[in-house]
């Protein structure tokens, strides 16, 4: 067989992918007959990592090269539609494909800013950066700020905003990782994350921008087929008909029925009641502290020197534990009870309509977050990075098209995810007596996902009694829709996927801007080509292994973060590249000034609206671009006509960027722009 | 000067780039109204209801959305073409 990447290969991308698509869908169809013929669980989990993690490091390692344009981009070979695929599952995280569904199952008709925040990003990429950086055509982003605004000042900027918005994202992904393989495979976390972190090596090491490319087209199509078998199935048990997409407004219909009768109910009220006086409960107990823990202790203490003889055998060790389970510090009890209140509160407020907009985050805030997320999209620089790896400007530009097409076909699913789970959720399971809940609340139930407590006692779930985690809408599916085992094994498998080639984009970002950003353009310009190969895989090496570390602490405030480095990269990104592109009078001062103010107006709002209760217009901290994106853009232009105009030569280079002409094609080294 | 740009006729550069910006513009006009405008008129969006959709939620799970991959692949046909009307195509290797 011709190498993956060769010319034997790039001319039959379409028949290849089209057998492996064929093959893996053979291959879960054997695992199904198999699953039938009583392999276990547990088997099936085992064989979709381990078949799918070889598979992606069977790519990267027929991939693997020595040329500098193959390693940083793809040899500039990969045509319009398998780029796209390759953005789609770059940009498509664990996020995307285990989150998002189960957002909009909680926030309704606001969790749909995520939906458009993160595709119509896209359109502000097609007509303002992809085509140009294309055109300009080197490596990195970095790169074009570097010769745009000339020195190595810009380049400096470019290289830290990267690196922050790259690794706190990427350790998110590793973190992913590591949760889809302990829970499929049994594995603890750490062991999880290293032996995930293997396979995002072997895929990026070898070959670089090469591999990762034809690992994530690998990577897109299992995914896609993952999350989409699901849905399909439910809609056909549900509707009758088979495009989860077409069918759901009538599950909608349902669900907003449900949820009016659901606040009517006299019990469902009881159970809210209940709720209530649990929160006040905890709250004199949490205003009493530190008596109120002393209080308790004596109590149960009470209670073991008043057992009898005649006392139930186990009630003396039962209490021991109930102390043992007490906080320790009065301070370690705040916390505790303060979690416990807030979840009591929760479960006490009335429902608001799933469909009712901005009835959980205001039209103003609806609006700044979708903002923030589209503009975000288009500033980060792994995805711009994918846009340097088609043949030719005009490519890149349907390339642009066909990543939203791709990426599409999952989020206008996810919706329809949502609303078949919570009609599932409303419909068929409340109500029911505890003793005959379905399997899948049992089995989700041991990890956490899935907790409920009948507080009024009458053996039968009511909604507020339920909480559902918002990761197990898209995990659970599977089992809700009856479908077998195997199933929940491929939707694990594109879960993994969704993660490990996002952190593989991920990954060779960082380790780009510092080995060629960094090292070859700043420190030593007359490194080799062997020398920047090799310094370009250590620190890829090195990178994976921080962030699997850092992972492996299971930081809460990661998921926050990540939610920041759009905003951050919205801000500081985004503003300098399109000014760059955009206006010619924009010069280095410009951009370094609009950099820096868009950065640091992005990340004070942050720091003050989610650590000192600062606001602007009530703008939640998530929307912080929101400042910065606009304080970037009016600095770039207003410290640029401050200053001197940038010199002849580098208007030429805006010029020569802004015409498809004299586009790069591979090449080996250096220049070919002609400036 | 950089070679691309010789021999190019600068009236038709110039020509060019105000169709780009014309082209840039009214996909940024309609990108702005399925997703900003819709949002701000959902309740009243809502009020129609197709198939069991109420409108403004329709707009935010799905319209906007093939709106956007609409708008994307009729820029980039509409620029493909407007390379080769301006002379300012990529030579063939």
């Amino acid at each position: 067989m011709a190498g993956v990447g060769s010319k034997g290969f790039l001319d039959n991308l379409a028949k290849i992918y089209a057998i492996y698509t064929g093959g893996f869908i053979v291959f879960v169809i054997g695992l199904a007959i198999a699953e039938q013929m009583g392999l276990s669980n547990k088997m099936i989990g085992y064989t979709f990592m381990g078949l799918t993690i070889a598979l992606y490091a069977f790519i990267g390692i027929s991939s693997r090269t020595a040329k500098i344009s193959e390693y940083y981009v793809a040899g500039r070979s990969v045509p319009p539609v398998f780029n796209g695929m390759a953005t789609g599952s770059d940009w498509m995280s664990a996020a995307s494909f285990i989150g998002m569904a189960g957002t909009i199952f909680g926030l309704g008709y606001d969790g749909l800013a995520y939906v458009m925040g993160w595709t119509g990003g896209y359109v502000l990429l097609a007509v303002f950066l992809g085509p140009y950086l294309r055109k300009f055509g080197q490596y990195t982003i970095p790169d074009f700020l570097g010769a745009r605004f000339g020195g190595h000042a810009a380049r400096t900027i470019g290289i830290i905003a990267a690196i922050t918005a790259s690794f706190t994202y990427l350790i998110a992904q590793v973190t992913g990782v590591g949760i889809i393989m302990s829970r499929f495979l049994g594995l603890d976390f750490a062991t999880g994350v290293f032996v995930g972190l293997a396979g995002i090596l072997v895929c990026s090491m070898l070959g670089g921008m090469k591999a990762v490319t034809w690992t994530q087209v690998a990577q897109y199509i299992i995914l896609i087929i993952a999350y989409l078998i699901p849905p399909i199935t439910m809609s056909q048990k549900v509707t009758g008909f088979p495009i989860p997409e077409l069918t759901y407004g009538t599950v909608l219909q349902k669900i907003d029925a449900k949820e009016k009768a659901i606040n009517l109910d006299q019990k469902e009220k009881d159970v809210r009641a209940l709720w209530k006086a649990d929160s006040d409960k905890i709250a004199a107990d949490i205003k009493g502290l530190p008596g109120s823990l002393d209080a308790k202790k004596a109590d149960l203490q009470g209670k073991i020197a008043a057992l009898t003889p005649e006392s139930p055998a186990g009630e003396k060790e039962k209490l021991e534990k109930a102390i043992a389970g007490l906080p320790k510090t009065p301070e370690e009890a705040k916390e505790k009870w303060e979690a416990a209140k807030k979840k009591a509160d929760t479960q006490a407020k009335e429902i608001k309509p799933y469909l009712q907009p901005f009835a959980r985050l205001d039209m103003k805030n609806m609006l700044a977050l979708t903002f923030c997320l589209m503009v975000g999209t288009a500033g980060l620089p792994h995805i711009l990075m994918r846009y340097y790896t088609t043949p030719s400007v005009q490519d890149a530009r349907k390339s642009v098209g066909w990543s939203l097409f791709f990426i599409f076909l999952l989020y206008f699913t996810a919706p329809s995810v949502a609303a078949f789970a919570r009609n599932e959720v409303l419909n068929s399971v409340i109500g029911l007596p505890i003793a005959q809940l379905p399997q899948w609340m049992a089995n989700w139930g041991k990890v956490g996902l899935v907790s409920f407590k009948d507080i009024n006692a009458d053996g039968i779930l009511q909604f507020y009694e339920l909480t559902i985690g918002a990761d197990a809408i898209v995990l659970a599916m599977p089992e809700i829709a009856g479908l077998p085992y195997t199933i929940s094994g491929l939707v694990a498998a594109g879960g993994l996927a969704a993660a490990l080639s996002t952190a593989d984009g991920l990954l060779l970002t960082i380790s780009n801007a510092l080995s060629h950003d960094l090292y070859y353009k700043m420190i030593n310009p007359k490194a080799s080509i062997n020398v920047r190969l090799a310094i370009s895989r250590t620190l890829l090496v090195m990178v994976a292994l921080i962030s699997a570390y850092v992972a492996t602490f299971k930081l809460t405030i990661i998921v926050e973060l990540v939610a920041w480095a759009f905003s951050i990269a919205a801000a500081s990104f985004f503003p300098a590249l399109v000014m760059g592109i955009w206006d010619k009078r924009s010069n280095k001062w410009g951009c370094l000034a609009g950099m820096y103010i868009g950065f640091i107006s992005c990340v004070s709002y942050m720091i003050a609206s989610r650590f000192y209760g600062f606001d602007i217009w009530g703008i939640k901290t998530i929307s912080s671009g929101l400042f910065g994106i606009p304080a970037g853009f009016i600095a770039t232009y207003v410290v640029s006509r401050m200053t001197t105009p940038p010199s002849q030569e580098l208007q030429d280079f805006v010029e020569s960027v802004r015409i498809p002409r004299g586009a790069a094609k591979e090449h080996e080294e250096g220049m070919v722009t002609g400036h | 000067m950089a070679k691309e740009l010789q021999g190019l006729d600068q009236q038709k550069l110039k020509d060019y780039w105000s169709y780009n910006i014309r082209l840039t513009t009214m996909t940024m006009v309609i990108w702005f109204v399925v997703t900003y405008v819709a949002i701000f008129f959902a309740p009243e969006l809502d009020k129609i209801v197709i198939a069991g959709f109420p409108m403004g939620y329709y707009m935010g799970a799905q319209g906007s959305l093939i709106v956007f991959v609409i708008l994307i692949f009729n820029y980039s046909n509409k620029m493909n073409k407007a390379d080769k009307d301006y002379g300012v195509e990529e030579e063939e290797e």
